[in-house]
């Protein structure tokens, strides 16, 4: 403890000193700090409650979901400079019911200014044909087709009284990463220069993404339960994939 | 760092000591009359234990819905891991499949697994079986569940792995080095080719080999007997099965499967993907006669294999030497 205090004794001035020198911006190359992302489940901008909540697609017929789950990876952050960092093994499975899913925390990440953040909605290609994999990309989260193996991206299952299946069910397991029906979508939006993703060793911030249901079912092409209810991999899931691409994520805003 | 490098000297030493001297080591290498492998154990170091572990998980039953099915009861060593006499693979619950169980060697060179090819991963090869409804009818979570719960295997992940910790990556992992280790490289054929001391075909098997590499090879491509594409044989106008297409979702596709290797296709009966054929007379034949104009039908199976009774006896010669003995009793990998 006080050998700590000696040590903080004598760094203060040298930060002091060399942030004199220096832009307050800037920040050591090799230091690394650790950020957040939250995803906010919604529907149509409700929040999202399994079950029990009815919604409505762009069509205007009704549905409930029962299961909502998707891959997020690959996550890589830029900065004005147009310098990059891909995150390492940044596979995180987020699923609705599941609390403690929907907050991730990204650990090591270069302390600096990012502007820009992209990733992978599902799973790269590399991934779905490799060996045995654990932890978000482990078969036991029920995101991995045995038959035809790879990863089901996203995952929506629930009811619509439209839906002609049994049981008025809906099946949207998408994914497949062979053309044509390559479902891997990346996710690219940039960050308020004014306010940019500022990952320091003493500020842990938090990105606050609004995650929409909705948008697999509406985008490029409107999706009706009559016509389509159930898909798992294939051209229906293309058509999906497409829809949301651009739709299911919207960074609300950050906390610094 | 000096007491770090005498505790891994230690550990070494330690470890070999743990291989009893009458114990094999287990290797996997690449015959002199193959390519090299898709499969090199690269993130999945082969050891003693992993292999025994792996072993003892093919052949545990308990892992099934009903525990009455292991891989090992569809996949019998004395049927170059097929299953004998059955057309189609006989899962929990007498439930009878759809497709002729596959035979399980040189799958370290195989890049896709299943007669449609669905699987694309050693690794990940069993969990089709063991989450199918009319194979082992369970899933990988109850499985973990009941190793976790389970003596001795606790104790052997800790040999296989260094941790008592059971989770589904180490489990296909151990299976994967039982599966992968299983190579039949030594038929007369590999002897024939490797020049070994002094062995050589008969007349019949060397007509019969000359005919092959006229008639066959094109699709049963040396040195696997199997190029591992996937074509239609022409067994029926409108296959009941869709085959191929059901991974890919593209209509030409319908009705074709991975073609077959030969090797051991002395003790693999019954034949295609359905198990249709219980004899060599009954295969050749149909290539000599049988041969349906499917929608799809390999181009090179047109006009069939015209084959006369001569023909197909030199053939059947010739497949004959494609059966490795050696890997059918090597106890080394049987239930023990």
């Amino acid at each position: 403890m006080k050998l700590s205090q000696y040590f903080l004794a004598l760094l203060c001035p040298i930060i002091l000193l060399s942030s004199c020198k220096k832009n307050t911006d800037e920040v050591a190359a090799d230091t690394q700090s650790t950020f957040s992302i939250e995803f906010e489940n919604q529907v149509n901008g409700s929040p999202l409650v399994l079950n029990t909540k009815t919604y409505k697609n762009a069509k205007g017929e009704d549905f409930k979901i029962n299961v909502f789950k998707y891959y997020v990876s690959n996550i890589k952050l830029s900065k004005a400079d147009g310098t990059t960092y891909l995150i390492p093994e940044s596979y995180f499975l987020i699923d609705a019911s599941k609390a403690e899913s929907t907050n991730i925390t990204l650990k090591d990440v270069p302390t600096g200014d990012y502007t820009k953040i992209e990733y992978t909605i599902g799973v790269d290609y590399a991934r779905n044909f490799a060996g045995a994999q654990t932890g978000a990309l482990d078969p036991i989260n029920g995101m991995f087709w045995t038959w035809n193996s790879g990863y089901i991206f996203v995952k929506l299952e629930g009811t619509s009284p439209q839906s002609t299946a049994t049981g008025n069910t809906l099946t949207f397991h998408i994914g497949g990463v062979i053309d044509p029906n390559n479902t891997i979508r990346t996710f690219t939006t940039e960050i308020n220069a004014a306010n940019p993703l500022r990952v320091r060793t003493d500020g842990k911030p938090n990105m606050h993404f609004k995650v929409n249901a909705a948008a697999l079912f509406t985008g490029k092409t409107d999706v009706s339960f009559a016509t389509l209810n159930m898909t798992m991999g294939g051209a229906n899931s293309v058509i999906v994939a497409n829809n949301y691409a651009n739709g299911l994520f919207r960074l609300d805003h950050i906390h610094n | 760092m000096l007491f770090l490098s005498i505790a891994l000297m230690y550990a070494c030493s330690k470890n070999e000591d743990e291989v009893t001297p009458e114990e094999k080591k287990i290797t996997f290498s690449v015959p002199a009359n193959f390519p090299a492998p898709v499969y090199s154990f690269e993130d999945n170091k082969l050891s003693n234990a992993g292999f025994a572990l792996g072993k003892k998980l093919f052949y545990e039953a308990r892992l099934s819905a009903d525990k009455s099915v292991s891989c090992g009861s569809c996949h019998q060593q004395f049927a170059a891991f097929t299953q004998l006499d059955h057309k189609v693979s006989h899962g929990v619950n007498n439930c009878q499949g759809k497709r002729n169980t596959p035979p399980l060697f040189n799958l370290a060179w195989q890049k896709a697994f299943f007669w449609d090819g669905g699987v694309k991963n050693i690794e990940t090869s069993p969990l089709n079986a063991i989450t199918d409804a009319c194979e082992m009818g369970t899933d990988i979570q109850t499985i973990v569940a009941f190793l976790k719960n389970t003596p001795p295997y606790p104790d052997l992940f800790k040999q296989a792995f260094g941790s008592t910790e059971i989770n589904s990556q180490l489990i296909l992992k151990s299976i994967a080095q039982f599966t992968a280790v299983l190579v039949s490289d030594n038929s007369k054929y590999d002897k024939v080719m490797r020049k070994e001391s002094g062995i050589s075909f008969t007349s019949a098997e060397l007509a019969g080999y000359n005919l092959f590499k006229e008639k066959c090879t094109s699709c049963h491509t040396e040195p696997f007997f199997t190029d591992f594409s996937y074509r239609s044989n022409g067994l029926d106008l409108v296959s009941a099965d869709e085959g191929r297409s059901h991974i890919t979702g593209v209509a030409s596709d319908l009705g074709k499967f991975r073609v077959p290797t030969l090797r051991n296709i002395e003790y693999t009966s019954p034949y295609m993907h359905d198990g249709r054929f219980y004899s060599l007379d009954e295969v050749l034949e149909h290539y000599n006669l049988g041969v349906k104009a499917s929608v799809n039908l390999d181009v090179q199976l047109k006009n069939g294999i015209p084959l006369n009774t001569t023909e197909k006896e030199q053939i059947k010669a010739f497949l004959k030497t494609l059966t490795d003995n050696e890997f059918i009793k090597n106890t080394l990998y049987s239930e023990s």
